[in-house]
């Protein structure tokens, strides 16, 4: 069935330039519904011939509203909002956000846990790498990389889904601990699975690596250096590709990163193939990181006993009265938290992934603000588009790993 | 390399003159300004004590209070790793504080996004179109008297038949 | 076309009636199985989107695998993830850019009904602006599920009229 069209649609952006600097440019509209963009970024670009004069970037095609909606829900009924901000990586917003809330109550996590999640934040950051590299390649025609690393990150999410009930958007941290152990036999198939990820990322280094047109592609294109990055307020991976070791696990241990042994991987210019590869070789420490945690691990308990957040034991609460009402106010209140602020980063897959958490006291909160390293990114990426050719900018945008949910929240 | 406590000891003292309060939230310096000595500070910040990565501007809403706004930064430094927040109070009348553009880049999308939820007004920085919100989109919703249901559609909705 | 507009009834000759069934189930046949999804993506379910279009749950095999991701030469809009109020303008240009026989999914919660971003910012369903075909809830979907839709869309398919001459035959 065909609509009537509507005559006029209104434009939602105002551009910040029309008309072009330099004599006989163009102005082009590249997204937002453009695969390269990966479909909420809106680029209006100044071409001259084949190079990109000046860009200006638009985001906020998928703002959700994520701060409102987070002033309406308990501390605990939010962890889905949270866990929908970079859904590639989505158990490493939870346990930020998770661990936010565990400073303004006061908690210190159980070693079982504190492991748990850093495992789990570094098995993360591996799924969202792979979608990272696997997206840039195909967007640069690539096919074959991007199947071969979609197979083992759906591995990855079946293994995940094995334990937290669902592919993608796990919502799994809770305050003071996680919503359940490890099953039987997760840890085998963990090995397994890491076995598996080095024959498939060195099929991808192989194809890639050392590839003519790749480099060419790649190698000193959307170059940033250092000091510029750091003003427009760079940080993760595209830091770390300038040259500067910048990581947060290692900077500000959090979590049981103090107790690791890893190397941060740093480029040596700052440009895309600096960025893919500054990615692949942290797939490898984060591998390297898993390994040593699951040495690591040992059975004990999972989630903290302070009955202020933890939900109590289901025995209990079918039997006593106390553990009842327990379970019953928190569900219905929430977790009563005290008034304060607090500010608390985790090195997300792209950078400082924070929270900003205002709390009146009671169970709902006041204010819930993430900073999100993408948000920022777009703020500089157009360092990083202006001067180079048209198709440079996809895969400089695809190296920058915008992702939608972080950036506009 | 300077331990946390030193760097921030000395900030505190050096800096805590011109602020109205200072203390330490959960690991955090957090100074409390007053408006009009926010870019000099920001600036002593930057330049004597190396907070070269300025993080985040946000502000947060207190209707039953005069001054209604908080403006919140927070500042990182990627040599001795430690982070400080300033805080300035604005009123509803006139929430306007100067810009931070000059002093770092990425200010200029996190002050559009600030300006757009809240309403701060951002003196000097001639950039503040809406960013994660679109053209006629009317109030700031981020505002705790903004419903939260409230919807501006920019396309009518059509007949859905069930 | 969608099935949702009502074609009147002629009176027409047994003949040209049975000629008519023939020709739908042949064109149905044709169009079911050589979809050109137009992945209107925007948010986390791309990542089933991606598992789904890949080795373990290929969509190839359904003939649904190749994107055109111009919508002048795609017939299936896949809406994937949130339409927020700032992209609806989008949305609704890129549908109406797209010919006949076109069919729409929404694919995820979000797309359906808003899923649960009841606020300001996101649009309630992309059926307030465009008509859909084919809703698969999930947040996101698992890629059975999508496979499921989709050979629910084939179905329909098969079972619509196809008028390919005049609005008769």
């Amino acid at each position: 069935m065909s609509l009537p069209p509507l005559t006029t649609l209104p434009n939602p952006i105002r551009p910040a330039f029309t008309k072009g600097l330099t004599p006989g440019s163009v102005i082009v509209n590249i997204g937002p519904s453009h695969p390269a963009t990966h479909g909420t970024i809106q680029i209006v670009a100044e071409i001259s011939g084949e190079r990109v004069v000046r860009t200006d970037v638009h985001c906020g095609y998928l703002h959700r509203g994520f701060e409102k909606e987070c002033e309406s829900h308990t501390w605990h009924t939010l962890i889905p909002y949270v866990d929908r901000l970079n859904y590639c990586s989505a158990l490493i917003n939870d346990f930020a956000y998770c661990e936010a809330v565990e400073k303004l109550l006061g908690i210190e996590l159980t070693p079982r846990c504190r492991h748990l999640r850093t495992l789990l934040s570094e098995y993360s950051r591996i799924a969202d790498h792979l979608t990272c590299v696997a997206a840039a390649l195909m967007e640069m025609g690539a096919m074959t990389a991007f199947l071969y690393l979609v197979t083992i990150r759906d591995y990855v999410y079946e293994h995940i889904a094995d334990l937290t009930g669902a592919r993608v958007t796990h919502s799994y941290g809770r305050i003071g601990g996680l919503a359940r152990d490890l099953p039987d036999g997760w840890l085998q198939r963990l090995e397994e699975i890491l076995d598996q990820m080095d024959t498939f990322v060195d099929r991808v280094h192989g194809l890639v690596d050392r590839n003519r047109i790749f480099i060419d592609r790649m190698r000193d294109v959307g170059v940033i250096a250092t000091a510029e990055a750091v003003n427009w307020g760079f940080t993760g991976p595209i830091l770390r590709s300038t040259g500067a070791p910048r990581d947060l696990r290692k900077d500000t241990p959090y979590l049981s990163y103090g107790e690791l042994e890893f190397e941060i991987p740093v480029g040596i210019k700052g440009d895309n193939y600096d960025r893919y590869y500054v990615r692949m070789r942290e797939i490898d420490e984060s591998k390297h990181m898993i390994r040593q945690l699951i040495d690591l691990l040992q059975p004990g308990p999972l989630c903290v006993d302070d009955r202020r957040c933890t939900l109590p034991d289901k025995q209990a609460v079918y039997t006593e009265i106390e553990a009842l009402i327990n379970h019953f106010k928190l569900i219905m209140e929430g977790p009563q938290v005290p008034a304060g602020e607090t500010y608390s980063a985790h090195e997300g897959a792209n950078g400082e992934l924070g929270f900003y958490l205002v709390s009146v006291g009671g169970g709902v909160p006041w204010k819930v603000h993430c900073r999100s390293p993408s948000f920022v990114h777009m703020g500089g990426a157009h360092r990083m588009l202006d001067g180079y050719q048209l198709a440079d900018l996809v895969p400089t945008f695809g190296s920058i790993n915008m992702i939608g949910g972080e950036c506009d929240r | 390399m300077i331990t946390e406590g030193n760097l921030l000891d000395r900030v505190q003292a050096s800096l805590g003159a011109q602020a109205l309060e200072t203390g330490m939230a959960h690991g955090i310096l957090v100074l409390q300004i007053d408006p009009a000595s926010l870019v000099p500070l920001v600036g002593r910040l930057k330049q004597e004590f190396g907070f070269d990565l300025f993080l985040d501007v946000t502000a947060t809403d207190w209707p039953q209070r005069r001054p209604r706004f908080d403006v919140v930064y927070h500042f990182y430094s990627t040599r001795d790793f430690v982070r400080v927040r300033l805080k300035t109070r604005v009123e509803e009348a006139d929430p306007t504080v100067d810009t931070l553009v000059p002093l770092y880049g990425s200010a200029r999308y996190m002050e559009r996004e600030c300006h757009e939820m809240y309403g701060i007004r951002f003196r000097g920085n001639d950039d503040l179109r809406p960013l994660l919100l679109y053209e006629g989109f009317v109030g700031h919703p981020l505002r705790k008297d903004y419903p939260k249901q409230r919807e501006q559609p920019l396309v009518p909705y059509r007949d859905v038949k069930p | 076309m969608s099935a949702t507009t009502p074609v009147p009834r002629q009176e027409k000759s047994a003949a040209f009636e049975y000629l008519t069934t023939r020709k739908d189930e042949f064109v149905g046949w044709a169009r079911k199985f050589s979809l050109f999804p137009y992945p209107f993506v925007t948010a986390c379910c791309a990542m089933e989107f991606m598992s789904v279009s890949s080795t373990l749950y290929d969509t190839d095999r359904f003939g649904a695998a190749l994107p055109r991701f111009t919508p002048r030469q795609s017939d299936l809009l896949m809406v994937v993830g949130t339409v927020s109020h700032k992209q609806a303008p989008i949305l609704r240009k890129v549908y109406e850019q797209m010919c006949e026989p076109k069919w729409v999914i929404a694919f995820g919660v979000c797309a359906t009904s808003g899923g649960f971003y009841q606020n300001y910012a996101a649009l309630p369903g992309i059926d307030k602006i465009i008509p859909v075909d084919l809703y698969i809830p999930g947040c996101p979907p698992r890629p059975e599920m999508v496979i499921d839709g989709i050979m629910k869309l084939q179905d329909k398919i098969a079972s619509e009229r196809h008028p390919i001459i005049n609005k008769d035959f």
